[in-house]
């Protein structure tokens, strides 16, 4: 040990008070792993924040028929801005960028990741596309009013600042490259002694199969959005159709990565599932293998799909077959992990935590969420649900319903061990009555709404949706009241918590292993690993 | 077990693990071209005559010239590399520095040729330009994509090999340390190979 100051004290408040520098500029100058996945989860949950709201104020506008609160325009770029922050912001780099920044070192046993220096890097590449995606809010004719999916020819022709916020989103690219980059060369090259590919826990096969989509997939979103912008400066004329360019291949090019994409949203949810489950029915997980692989399997499948994303764009027949088809096996990695999840439970001692809670929680949604999309992979019925409410309720059980609540479970999972305080557990638990009632009244009836026609992105509505669209905004409120509710919980525990001992949960990997919140340099002693994980020892689980 | 020294976050050296990391980020560069190819691959398909016309037009000497320069720097940063796992600092410092000369040659080559297209008016919404077919908008449109893309590596990859420089200079990088160099000079390469597809589809695709 080089500092005697640190290894002297087991440091009651860990990584928390250690470190060169004091003050601000200890967290933002700070290599350190978790302190960047800390500054990752303060950044996140303010933007968080902020898109809800927006999500809040499209909701309101659908309470009324006529006259609109909100002008069209106004609602364009309310639906963008929500879409941009929340996909850019939360979701993509989600769990990934927090808890997988916090705890993949300490999960296989390493001091910090293999590049701490070019972590840190990109939690600057995050913060400046971010604050660009704000600049082009307030400058220029206008934010821009494309969607999230920056769309040509529209995206090259609308007069708002579009070129901006494509650029930001470029340079948040570069930041989850470079995270991915970051986790493949720590997996494969900082494992504690005895940490065999088959002993790790299963959220870091969940991250390293993310990270090999966050390398091979962004790079095509780069090239597309620098494209665009050049489409923009120069006229370079690639997407415009009026040189000649071709509209269509902007949509391959765009969703051979957005698709991929929400991989690298939902593998890291589905892997702290994978956490949560067998410490909570105190019994070893079932299928390790096969939970591993299919993390592997998504991802490679999920790279083939994009065409599920343009069956009404006009492409091949052959070509709508085949994707359609991929898009249905698809659907078996997923239903694998669930499966196994389910069979891990049977005949384990279940204790209703609420980490645990929300975990079931997750499963329960993202089953409509995937179920939902093997619908409108079929060809026929796609024709009819593209484009309509039916999408964004399929896309929001996936992605809130999947990714967001797997996040709120993984912050009630490890938010004793990130900060060392517990949180009122009853008050995580009454938060969770007003989230799953508000969620599925919110967005059960966009899938119904939908089916029977409703359009997305339209600012107003016509008299027959109306019903639907008032139960949908209630349903918004609820949900926005429990979430009010969860963050207030934890925000009072940073301040008041009781502290939290080393393993509250009765956790078995190694995270568990070290103090809470973990020293700097995560073990006292470097762990040695002797058996694969979540073997849990009969007395614990009593 | 007890921790080796390396307990501080202060030394970690993992040779290895930096490669490693470097061929990943080459990969996400040839995905980020892989795109444009796939755009051109299209293209070339739907509008055969205008690409092969723009290959024509295309000065292929300047082409092949740069060419010929981009190789041989590819060559002295080799030589570089070699020369510093053999304790030979001078010969380092020469190598680098000719292969900086020459990316920037290369570049002041290409700064020639696209002044000539410029001149002559044929860059987006030129009024040659505009007097083509569809397919002879998108082909150049390509052309400036594809190579001003190319030439922003190049001027990245000089800025590279200049730190590189400077760090041999101030034995920052050592004959026993030199993972450093040798990831910029896999970089170098990377811009090389590109180029090296990029001459073909543009210049000799007549």
């Amino acid at each position: 040990m080089t500092n005697p100051a640190v290894g002297a004290v087991p440091a009651a408040w860990g990584y928390l008070e250690q470190g060169k520098r004091k003050g601000i500029f200890g967290w933002l100058l700070s290599t350190d792993h978790k302190r960047i996945g800390v500054l990752y989860l303060a950044t996140m949950m303010t933007f968080f924040s902020v898109a809800v709201l927006i999500g809040v104020l499209m909701r309101i506008e659908q309470l009324t028929l006529d006259p609109p609160l909100f002008p069209a325009q106004t609602y364009n770029a309310f639906f963008t801005l929500h879409g941009v922050i929340m996909i850019f912001l939360f979701v993509l780099p989600g769990l990934s960028a927090v808890f997988g920044n916090f705890f993949l070192p300490i999960m296989i046993g390493a001091e910090d990741v293999a590049f701490p220096r070019l972590n840190l890097a990109s939690w600057y590449f995050f913060i400046s596309g971010a604050l660009l995606a704000v600049v082009a809010l307030f400058t220029g004719n206008g934010p821009p009013d494309t969607g999230w999916t920056f769309y040509a020819p529209f995206s090259i022709r609308t007069g708002t600042n579009v070129t901006l916020g494509v650029f930001a989103a470029f340079i948040l690219g570069f930041s989850s490259i470079l995270t991915g980059l970051n986790f493949i060369t720590t997996v494969h090259r900082m494992r504690a002694p005895g940490m065999h590919w088959h002993r790790m826990p299963l959220f870091v096969w969940s991250l390293y199969a993310t990270a090999w989509i966050q390398v091979l997939a962004t790079p095509i979103l780069g090239i597309t959005l620098l494209l665009v912008i050049a489409e923009r400066l120069f006229g370079i004329g690639v997407f415009d159709p009026a040189k000649g360019g071709d509209p269509i291949l902007y949509q391959h090019l765009f969703w051979i990565y957005s698709h991929p994409a929400v991989y690298i949203m939902i593998v890291p949810a589905m892997g702290a599932i994978s956490e949560i489950i067998p410490t909570f029915a105190h019994r070893t997980i079932f299928g390790y293998r096969a939970i591993a692989y299919s993390s592997m399997a998504i991802a490679a499948l999920g790279s083939l799909v994009w065409g599920h994303h343009m069956f009404t764009s006009g492409m091949a027949d052959q070509a709508n077959v085949i994707f359609s088809l991929l898009t249905f096996l698809v659907a078996v990695p997923s239903s694998i992990k669930v499966f196994n999840w389910t069979a891990t439970l049977y005949k384990g001692s279940i204790e209703l935590k609420p980490a645990m809670l929300y975990a079931l929680t997750f499963i329960f949604l993202f089953a409509i969420g995937g179920l939902t999309g093997v619908i409108q992979g079929a060809l026929n019925v796609n024709v009819h649900l593209h484009d309509t409410y039916w999408i964004v309720g399929h896309f929001h059980y996936v992605m809130f319903g999947g990714t967001g609540v797997g996040f709120l479970a993984a912050l009630l999972y490890w938010f004793p061990k990130m900060f060392g305080k517990m949180y009122n557990q009853k008050m995580a638990i009454v938060a969770w009555f007003p989230i799953f009632v508000g969620f599925n009244m919110f967005y059960f009836t966009m899938l119904v709404l939908g089916y029977m026609g409703m359009p997305r992105r339209y600012f107003t509505h016509l008299p027959q949706y109306h019903e639907a669209h008032v139960i949908s905004s209630i349903g918004a409120f609820i949900m926005a009241f429990g979430l009010l509710l969860f963050f207030g919980n934890l925000l009072v525990a940073l301040w008041k918590g009781k502290k939290a001992g080393a393993d509250p949960w009765g956790g078995v990997t190694l995270e568990w292993r070290t103090s809470s919140p973990p020293p700097m340099e995560n073990f006292e002693t470097l762990p040695e690993i002797h058996e694969r994980p979540y073997v849990f020892n009969p007395e614990i689980a009593r | 077990m007890s921790r080796p020294a390396s307990h501080s976050h202060a030394v970690h050296k993992d040779y290895q693990g930096a490669k490693l990391g470097m061929w990943i980020f080459l990969f996400t560069e040839l995905l980020l071209f892989g795109g444009l190819f796939i755009l051109y691959s299209t293209y070339r398909a739907i509008y055969p005559h205008d690409f092969h016309a723009g290959g024509q037009h295309l000065n292929a000497v300047i082409g092949i010239i740069n060419t010929v320069v981009l190789l041989t720097s590819s060559l002295t940063v080799a030589v570089a590399l070699s020369a510093i796992q053999k304790g030979s600092r001078r010969l380092t410092l020469q190598c680098l520095g000719a292969t900086i000369v020459l990316g920037i040659l290369f570049l002041a080559n290409k700064y020639v040729e696209w002044s000539e297209e410029i001149r002559r008016g044929i860059y987006p919404n030129g009024p040659e330009l505009e007097k083509l077919p569809n397919g002879g908008k998108i082909f150049y449109g390509l052309y400036y994509a594809m190579t001003g893309l190319h030439g922003l590596h190049v001027l990245a990859g000089v800025a590279v090999l200049a730190v590189m420089l400077a760090f041999v200079w101030k034995n920052r990088v050592t004959t026993t340390d030199y993972v450093k160099l040798e990831n910029a000079g896999l970089y170098w390469h990377l811009v090389d190979v590109i180029w090296i597809f990029l001459l073909p589809m543009l210049y000799l695709a007549a």
